[in-house]
This record gives structure tokens, C-alpha cells and sequence, in this order.
């Protein structure tokens, strides 16, 4: 049995609670948050050892793993400590405000061989899952655009006070909504290396932007875009939805099902023909033993025990990954906030190793082709 | 229990294989009276009850029903509750406490809870409960409610945090209050069932996915045909076409074979198609029986 702690208990933290809780392998040994409230009630109803104060409870128990599903802005600090413990950690998204912050810790977690990995839960929808191995296997030939969209109904009007409509504590639309869809291009076709044209936009929020829009740039002629609206009251919930296009064709995906045309099947699996393709969730997505929410969200934690089990450093979403992921929003944050200036030019990404001088020559152009009028 | 039961997905944009399809229903059903047209040929066809969340637009099929008692005498609804992604955005808005506040009454208890005076105890807890499930009621107030469904989302989620006794709350308001069954909706019966028999929840009845490709079925299609074949429950099959991966007779078939299984829901849109499922279920029923 492996021994976890679970840090934080809002949306995210209680779902992780029931499905840590229902897992064979797993021990849930302990909670923490500092809503009493529901510690009290958790702790009568259910026998799960509570705390407020997860230092006191990191050096009380025994423990081989910690999940972190705290407001953005502990992330670092409670990652740090459970690594320095010698424990496995799995973390939810984004992973950390600090850029730099979050690439030390993913060195340390390597440096230590403790397994890592953070909540981005599409890598583990069976679409997405699909669709990656279909690139993978180059069956869309040479990709040359990537869109990926994510709307939904959170803030559709102007009230509420939580750490998601507060910047500095991580939250708006960019770090709960564009994360997932520049993590799914990341994880996709890996990270881009500049952004540009970042638009933030307030809608009904205060201190947060609503809003998301930006393009993404590759040295090898692949461009991106992302589009992601957390004001879209025509959205159930949260929709995701990634279109990808290469010289062989096209692929739609979200979480239900995947389209695909091909122009050339011989470079697709055996499955697949000339033309339209549609496969669905129901054929893409392996059972899991407890449901709730969607596949995804057990698959995910699954895949953490396993590599647990296994000693597997290299996870489906690595602290590494996400640090990419967080790279990308920090440059679109960057990129946003130039436009307000006189002058705009495209962000390069900080340390981005691969940046050519031709490179560079196409973003200032392109650069200098979106100065506003009034430049 | 009603053997045919007659669901609401489709009208609220839900559907498990297609968002464009779910987008395509909700613009199609964005008026409610194109929601009532589908009702009365669902009533018209002989269906007597509409399973439904508890979706703030089910009131407005409620003050339709109310209006025209004659006409609406046999129709039974089954509210199933709640409709989580109302509470669920409100969590993102404006917090666990929050939320809870803006579903609340505003008046009494609430404020003790928010002000941290309600403790952990159990009749605190329970009043709680009881609050958010008479909010959830209140649009059925003198329509006919003889079962009450706890959404899956809640239920697992519960069932996942080990806090069977929530279920014993539920079971007895729903009772008490409404006289009606308390059914339970999840995806994970083998477990949700052990749970419920330690909370002292006899023959239970139990809403869940029951289809031959073992769609969202946790636990697998082995185990699920052993346990309604053997333990003592009250199954409700539902996504029998498993959004439309299995072909209609064959999906109705391999329900009707299993005689526990007390009844079955569906959605569709269409004259055709009410008629088409309903009149499967009842000669596979009668199959069923003759063989």
C-alpha cells in the first residue's frame, strides 16, 4: 500500500480525495486544509486523519506520497518541503506561478528520483490520448497549424471574491483555462518557442482577465493558436476542443470524440481510411475502477501509482512538462502586457534554447506587422 | 416503480459521444415549449414519468404541468439532484462557502453555518442537507414526485469520501418530507450498493449505466450481471444505448434479459424514436416473459 497525504480540499481536492480514497493501492492516510469546517465533518463521516497545518502533518506521519491541490500560490512551498521529505508528489495545475521556481523543483524532484507529476488531466482523455499517437505516427504528414480552444461559464458576472479572481494568487482566465489548452499543444506537438499578439481581456472580472488569445510560433513553420473564454454562457462546462492540420489531413478532437480526414490513409493505422474518420470516447477510453467527473481524472491518478510502483520518473505530465506549460503562459502574460505600451513586439520565450536568427528575423517581422496604429 | 421512464439529457445539451450533437439539442430545445412538445408525445405515447434534473428550466415544465392538472393527471416526475455544475461553477465564482450561501435561505441557520456556530454533529449536518435538498424541491412543489434520485456526481463523490451516513440523511428527508423512494444514480454500483447496506439502506433502488459494451460501468459487465442477477436491489438501467455505440435492439435486448432490472430510462427527441424504444422494451418484455 502506498501512503499519501492529501493538501487542500476545494473543487479539486475533494475530487482527488474520493477517487485517492477508492483506490486499492492507496492508503489516504491524512488530509489538510484550513476550512475547519469541513475537516470536522470529513473527519466524523468518513475516519480520514485531519490537519491544518500540513508541516505539522508532513512530520507527523509516514507517508511514501503527498498530493497538492492548494491555491496556486502554495504550490512551491508545499512541493519543496514534501521533495525535501523524500516523498513522490503529485501537484495540480498550473504548477507554479514562479517560473523558475518550478523548473528548480522539477531538478529537484529528478535529482532526488521522486516521481512527479502535475494535474493536467486531458493528457489522459482517451481522445486526446488518441490523437497524440496519431501524430506521433506522423499519419497528418507535416503539421503546419495547431488550434486549441477552451470555453466555459465561470464568471458570468461581476461578483465573487476566491483565489481564482485574484492575479497574484493565480488565479483568472489564462492560468484555470488557457493552461489546459497550451498544455494540450505542449503536449502535443511539444512547446513553442515564441508567442505573439496576446490578447487578455476583462469581461466581468476585477482584478483578472476573462479572456484569452494568442498565437503560437515554431521554428519549423508550425503555428498555433489559442483561444480560451471562461465567460461563455453557451457552455454546459468546461469544453475543450484541439484541430490540428498537416500536409495529410486534419484532426478535431475533444473529449467525446475525434475526427480525422485523411488525404493518404497508408500513413494512418490500419483503422483508418481515406476520408472521414470519427472515433468516440466510448471506443478511445479504458475503465477505470471508480468513476467520477469523467475517466480522466482516476486514469491520471492511476498512472501516478503505477509509476510509484514502478519507480517510472518520466510520467505522462511531468513537473518538467508542466514548467513548459507555465513558460508559455508567463511569455502570453508578458506579451499581453506590451500591447498596453506604445510599442509591441512578439515575445520570444525566455530561455528558449532552439531560437534561430532566422527565427528571430520571422518574429520581428511579424512583430512589426501587428504594431497597433497607434505605434 | 414505472417501467419506462422518460429522461432530459437531450434536451439540455448533454450527450456522452458528440458535443456538436449536444450543441445542435440545446439550440433545439432552447424553448421550452419545444421541451413540453416532446413531453406530450412521450405522455401521448403512454410514458407516465419524466426523470429530470433538476436544471433551473425544469421549473418552467412544472408550472406547465401545474396549469393543466386534467390533462397531466398520470405524469410522475422523478427530480434527480442536483444539478452540480450550477454548484460547481459557483465554487470557481465565489468559493466553497460561498457557493453554499448563494443556494442557501438566506435567513437562521445559514448564517450560524457561515459564521462557523454549526458544528460537525449530526443533526447540524443533516439540517444542511435537508436545507439543499428542499431548495432543490421547492420548483415540484404539488406535482408528483413518488422518487427522488441523487444525481451521480454526488453520489460518488460521497461514496468515494466514505461518508455513507450522507446517504441515511438523503434516504430519510426524501421519505419524510416528500413520501417519496430515495433512488441513488452512479457509475460504480458493486461499491455504492456495500455502502448503502452499511448505512442501513434496504433494497435500494439504483440508477445506473447498464449497457453490453460496459460503457462507464465500473467494476465491468461481468460483475455488474452478477450482482443485479444476485443481490437484492432495485436496478434502473440507463445509457442502454451507450450514447449510441450500441444498435437499439440489441441494447434493449440485453437489458430486458436481465428481469431484475426494474426499469429503464431513455431520451429522444422524436415521435419515431419514443415510439421505436418503447414499443422494443415492451416486446422484448413480452419475449422475455413468454420464454
Amino acid at each position: 500500500m502506498i501512503r499519501v497525504a492529501l493538501l487542500g480540499l476545494g473543487k479539486m481536492g475533494l475530487s482527488h480525495c474520493a477517487i485517492i480514497n477508492t483506490h486499492p493501492d492507496i492508503e489516504l492516510v491524512a488530509v489538510c486544509d484550513t476550512a475547519e469546517y469541513l475537516l470536522a465533518v470529513l473527519g466524523k463521516y468518513s475516519h480520514i486523519k485531519t490537519y491544518t497545518n500540513y508541516r505539522k502533518l508532513l512530520a507527523a506521519e509516514t507517508l511514501d506520497a503527498v498530493f497538492v491541490a492548494t491555491p496556486s500560490r502554495f504550490h512551491a512551498e508545499m512541493v519543496r518541503d514534501a521533495l525535501e521529505a523524500g516523498l513522490h508528489v503529485f501537484c495540480e495545475k498550473p504548477f507554479c506561478l514562479d517560473t523558475e521556481e518550478g523548473l528548480r523543483l522539477a531538478e529537484l524532484a529528478e535529482q532526488k528520483n521522486r516521481v512527479n507529476q502535475v494535474g493536467y488531466h486531458y493528457r489522459f482523455v482517451g481522445t486526446f490520448h488518441e490523437l497524440k499517437h496519431l501524430l506521433d505516427v506522423g499519419t497528418l504528414g507535416a503539421l503546419h497549424h495547431i488550434r486549441a480552444e477552451a470555453y466555459g461559464p465561470v464568471v458570468l458576472r461581476a461578483k465573487g471574491r476566491t483565489w481564482r479572481t485574484s492575479k497574484s494568487e493565480g488565479g483568472g482566465c489564462l492560468h484555470d483555462y488557457a493552461s489546459h489548452a497550451v498544455d494540450l499543444v505542449n503536449y502535443l506537438v511539444g512547446r513553442p518557442q515564441a508567442v505573439g499578439g496576446t490578447v487578455m481581456n476583462r469581461l466581468f472580472s476585477g482584478d483578472v482577465e476573462d479572456e484569452v488569445y494568442s498565437n503560437l510560433f515554431y521554428a519549423n513553420g508550425l503555428s498555433g493558436q489559442i483561444a480560451a473564454n471562461w465567460s461563455d454562457e453557451s457552455q454546459r462546462k468546461m469544453s475543450t476542443k484541439v484541430s490540428v492540420w498537416g500536409t495529410n489531413g486534419k484532426v478535431v478532437a475533444d473529449r467525446q470524440e475525434m475526427k480525422v480526414y485523411l488525404r493518404d490513409a497508408s500513413k494512418a493505422p490500419d483503422s483508418f481510411n481515406k476520408g472521414w474518420n470519427t472515433r468516440y470516447t466510448t471506443e478511445l477510453t479504458d475503465p477505470v475502477w471508480f468513476y467520477l467527473r469523467g475517466e480522466e481524472y482516476s486514469a491520471q491518478i492511476d498512472h501516478f501509482v503505477e509509476a510509484v510502483k514502478t519507480g517510472l520518473m518520466d510520467t505522462r505530465s511531468t513537473m518538467r512538462s508542466a514548467v513548459d506549460t507555465d513558460l508559455v503562459l508567463s511569455a502570453m502574460a508578458k506579451d499581453a502586457n506590451r500591447r498596453v505600451g506604445a510599442a509591441t513586439q512578439t515575445a520570444v520565450m525566455p530561455g528558449s534554447p532552439r531560437a534561430t536568427s532566422s527565427m528571430a528575423n520571422v518574429l520581428r517581422r511579424l512583430g512589426t506587422r501587428n504594431l497597433p496604429a497607434s505605434a | 416503480m414505472e417501467r419506462i421512464l422518460f429522461g432530459d439529457n437531450q434536451f439540455f445539451g448533454v450527450n456522452h459521444l458528440s458535443e456538436d450533437k449536444a450543441h445542435a439539442q440545446a439550440m433545439k430545445f432552447q424553448d421550452i415549449n419545444a421541451v413540453i412538445e416532446v413531453l406530450d408525445i412521450a405522455y401521448d405515447e403512454g410514458i407516465r414519468v419524466f426523470m429530470c434534473t433538476t436544471h433551473e428550466r425544469i421549473a418552467d415544465i412544472c408550472d406547465h404541468v401545474r396549469a393543466d392538472p386534467e390533462h397531466y393527471g398520470d405524469l410522475q416526475f422523478y427530480p434527480c439532484m442536483p444539478y452540480a455544475h450550477k454548484y460547481a461553477n459557483a465554487v470557481t465564482e465565489q468559493g466553497m462557502m460561498g457557493a453554499l450561501e448563494t443556494f442557501l435561505p438566506k435567513e437562521g441557520t445559514v448564517g450560524a453555518f457561515i459564521n462557523g456556530v454549526v458544528s460537525a454533529a449530526r443533526k447540524d449536518v443533516e439540517q444542511l442537507a435537508t436545507m439543499l435538498i428542499d431548495a432543490e424541491m421547492k420548483m415540484f412543489e404539488g406535482l408528483k414526485t413518488p422518487v427522488i434520485f441523487l444525481q451521480n456526481v454526488v453520489t460518488d463523490l460521497i461514496l468515494g469520501l466514505g461518508m455513507n451516513d450522507v446517504f441515511r440523511m438523503f434516504a430519510d428527508h426524501v421519505k419524510k418530507r416528500y413520501g417519496a423512494e430515495p433512488g441513488f444514480i452512479t457509475m460504480n454500483v458493486p461499491r455504492l450498493l456495500d455502502a448503502l447496506e452499511s448505512a442501513g439502506i434496504e433494497n435500494p433502488i439504483v440508477c445506473a449505466n447498464i449497457n453490453k459494451i460496459g460503457f462507464r460501468m465500473c467494476g465491468g459487465v461481468e460483475a455488474y450481471e452478477k450482482i443485479i442477477a444476485t443481490r437484492r436491489f432495485r436496478p434502473v438501467a440507463m445509457s442502454v444505448l451507450a450514447s449510441g455505440a450500441i444498435p437499439p435492439g440489441e441494447a434493449i435486448d440485453y437489458v430486458c434479459k436481465q428481469p431484475q432490472i426494474e426499469a429503464i430510462v431513455f431520451g429522444a427527441s422524436t415521435r419515431g424514436n419514443i415510439r421505436q424504444t418503447k414499443s422494443l422494451i415492451g416486446n422484448y418484455d413480452a419475449h422475455g416473459a413468454a420464454a
